[in-house]
């Protein structure tokens, strides 16, 4: 198998260059680091700092709300394998507004880079596809970010970006873990007062 | 002949107090105690249901429902309320609101052993993650605890489970 040389902190923002456009939802550890330094931690963006595994279905949750906003759910593999069944869920509740990028580095990054499943030859495009979700790109060069970059930002269903990266670290972006201020924050920006109060 | 409120079935006037209270998002993992309830809502052009392969996909679903303005429920039984254990972290660190209906196994008459030890440890279990529980034993009280249960966790910010006990659903025969 190819060992991926991409750099997460060089890919994530090629493969999102307008996070503006999108409300962020990203799972734990070095996902939350990616998502938190693309936008400084702007009121669009809620980041998970626990719940390994919920990543995704916050995402989802998310997408159904505002059907009319873009979703990008950023997960690393290790909160995505520990909630695979999370993808059959997306499959079969097919929202046309989120868009998935798993920053795959193949390791434990947060607890000292113990090997994970996908640098054993699990493969986390199959796994997408046969859970019903039809755009799906595998990103292992840099030839392979513009077209990935396009179906996140464009693609009329559910897409599922499978990014592989080098080991190297996620940025050292120092995020809030206070999760009560950054829902609020999230939800005053997004929100009418309406909605706030229900 | 109409029937009177109090007449027609107890899982019809949960499914009606739920709408009314703005709950249009369902997200189930099948149980019999809750067929009428998942029934009504795939029937239900104006609300959303969709099944999930864990419980614990549910309680991040929720959250993030709400992050986006919108109210749901999480539909399980006793048995999933252990898988969604680390999940409840999120309810309490971000005084997230959460509403799960929960049918229980393992309590009152439970012919089945293997149903015991998950439908005793629901309580405990919750509670312990910061959960409160609410009982409903009689369908004439269903409607109340049903809206005892949405408003604390919408109007108070809080994860709230509301159990339907083996007394109103009935025991399972083997």
């Amino acid at each position: 198998m190819t060992t991926p040389t991409l750099d997460r902190k060089i890919a994530v923002p090629l493969l999102v260059p307008s996070p503006e456009d999108y409300l962020i939802v990203s799972g734990l550890a070095g996902a939350a680091r990616d998502a938190g330094a693309l936008t400084n931690e702007a009121a669009n963006t809620y980041l998970l700092g626990g719940a390994m595994g919920g990543g995704l279905p916050m995402g989802l949750g998310l997408a159904l709300a505002q059907p009319e906003r873009r979703v990008l759910c950023v997960v690393g593999d290790g909160d995505l394998t520990m909630s695979m069944g999370a993808l059959s869920t997306v499959g079969v509740s097919q929202p046309g507004n989120l868009a998935i990028l798993c920053v795959d580095n193949g390791h434990y990054g947060e607890t000292g880079y113990q090997v994970g499943h996908t640098s054993m030859g699990v493969d986390l495009e199959t796994i997408a596809r046969g859970s019903g979700i039809q755009t799906t790109h595998t990103v292992l060069s840099e030839d392979d970010i513009a077209k990935a970059a396009r179906a996140l930002k464009e693609s009329n269903g559910p897409v599922f970006v499978w990014l592989r990266v080098s080991t190297e670290e996620p940025p050292a972006y120092k995020r809030n873990f206070d999760a009560v201020e950054r829902k609020n924050i999230f939800r005053r920006a997004l929100l009418s007062d309406d909605e706030l109060s229900l | 002949m109409t029937q009177s409120p109090a007449e027609r079935p107890w899982q019809d006037r949960l499914y009606e107090t739920l709408r009314s209270n703005h709950i249009d998002l369902f997200v189930y993992v099948p149980d019999g105690g809750h067929k009428i309830l998942i029934n009504r809502s795939l029937e239900d052009a104006s609300a959303t249901s969709i099944p999930l392969t864990n419980e614990a996909e549910g309680v991040p679903m929720l959250a993030g429902y709400h992050l986006g303005g919108k109210r749901g429920a999480l539909l399980m039984q006793s048995s999933g309320v252990g898988n969604c254990v680390n999940q409840f972290s999120l309810v309490q660190t971000g005084n997230f609101p959460f509403l799960t209906i929960v049918t229980m196994r393992g309590d009152f008459g439970e012919q089945n052993a293997w149903q015991i030890p998950m439908g005793q440890g629901v309580r405990p279990v919750m509670e312990a993650m910061g959960i409160t529980c609410i009982e409903a034993d009689r369908p004439d009280e269903i409607e109340v605890c049903a809206s005892a249960a949405v408003n604390m966790a919408y109007r108070s910010r809080q994860g709230v489970g509301l159990l339907l006990s083996q007394k109103l659903i009935g025991a399972k025969a083997f």
